[in-house]
């Protein structure tokens, strides 16, 4: 019962906290810091700069330009940390795959 | 054999030397003979938070020098029965001091003493080694910023690599209501991300600047609520097996009014 009435009280308190700051305002500026330094740790972590990642986003069209048109500007390229092990993930949206393959191996 | 505890941060500001005052003196409190030790050569404070700055003769670099022996250079605080400091020299620097010399004093201490808190300059360079060189437990400051935070995680890192066994955390001026409306960043999200293990949280509080203004650290004042957190720290500290402190516990009757009304300071 107890447990109930603290979910119900969380619910409601998360609600005047939307209310009161965040919810017009964006995301409130807690979770957007968490997000921020999740990002930051998982560069310290492995010595990574966000600049090298830029090099390696550039590396990356190159080579998928051989097989597919990509669309460049909705391509996401970022570090994920997942407890101990740290992730590239890439998301790349295509547009077209080419007929004819001119990668780098063909 | 009293424990060797360095309290250190990475950065600046966020609670170090008041950290070291209050819980030196509430394991004092406590019965504990400690001896407190500023490690932060040429920007010496630690004196100040005790308000203990008039009585100092001699200091660390002169007993690592040879000039005094370690006994003389020891204030005893004579509010309580068991606490001693051991400052920092102000007009050397960092590298007055080496790891090996930090360790050799803080071994005598530790003879002498339950636990000898070693307050830990900011930054991570020779000042942070000298430090830590000598500790085997060590507590890690942060407020819940993402600075701080980012600043601490490097500071794990680079304690894990030394003797330090777990490090423990305390997040320093916690603001409840600036947490509950989600703008400020959740303890749970923070000992997640670190991956460390939480001694405690200590609420922001007015009467910190006070305790500082007047040289007597708030575990002293029975009404600051910041000092109830830190003399609830030192019982962890020390192997009690305690929750943590509740921020949000109302205290008083106008206390339980304010929560019965929704009404809080933030």
């Amino acid at each position: 019962m107890s447990g109930a009435r603290e979910r119900l009280g969380k619910v409601l308190r998360g609600l005047a906290g939307w209310a009161r700051g965040a919810g017009w305002r964006g995301r409130p500026s807690g979770l957007l810091a968490r997000e921020r330094l999740r990002l930051v740790l998982v560069h310290d972590r492995t010595s990574t700069s966000p600049g090298l990642l830029e090099m390696l986003r550039e590396d990356l069209i190159d080579v998928i330009s051989g097989y597919m048109e990509i669309d460049r500007d909705g391509m996401e390229v970022s570090l994920s940390r997942a407890s101990d092990s740290v992730m590239v993930v890439a998301s790349i949206p295509v547009i077209r795959v080419k007929r004819q393959a001119s990668g780098v191996g063909c | 054999m009293g424990e060797v505890i360095v309290v250190t941060s990475g950065k600046g500001g966020v609670g170090k030397t008041t950290t070291t005052a209050n819980l030196g003196m509430s394991l004092a409190l406590l019965g504990h003979r400690v001896a407190l030790v500023d490690a932060d050569i040429g920007l010496r404070n630690l004196d100040i938070v005790l308000g203990l700055e008039n009585r100092i003769v001699y200091d660390l670099v002169d007993v690592v020098e040879g000039f005094c022996r370690l006994k003389q250079a020891l204030i005893k605080d004579k509010r309580l029965d068991g606490l001693s400091l051991l400052p920092a020299a102000q007009t050397r620097d960092k590298s007055a001091v080496s790891p090996e010399q930090m360790r050799n004093i803080c071994a005598e201490l530790a003879r002498e003493y339950d636990y000898v808190l070693v307050d830990s300059p900011a930054g991570i360079e020779q000042g942070f080694r000298n430090a830590a060189a000598a500790a085997r437990r060590a507590i890690i400051v942060s407020t819940p910023e993402v600075m701080a935070v980012r600043d601490a995680d490097r500071v794990i890192g680079l304690l894990e690599a030394m003797t330090i066994r777990e490090p423990e955390l305390i997040i320093n001026r916690v603001r409840p209501a600036m947490v509950r409306r989600g703008d400020m960043m959740d303890i749970d999200d923070i000992i997640d991300i670190l991956a460390i293990e939480l001694l405690g949280v200590v609420p922001e509080d007015d009467a910190m600047l006070v305790s500082g203004n007047r040289g007597e650290p708030a575990v002293l004042n029975g009404s600051s609520r910041a000092g109830e957190a830190f003399r609830h720290i030192a019982r962890r500290l020390r192997g009690e097996n305690l929750p943590l402190y509740d921020l949000e516990r109302p205290r008083g009757v106008l206390g339980r009014i304010r929560r019965l009304v929704g009404v809080e300071r933030g």
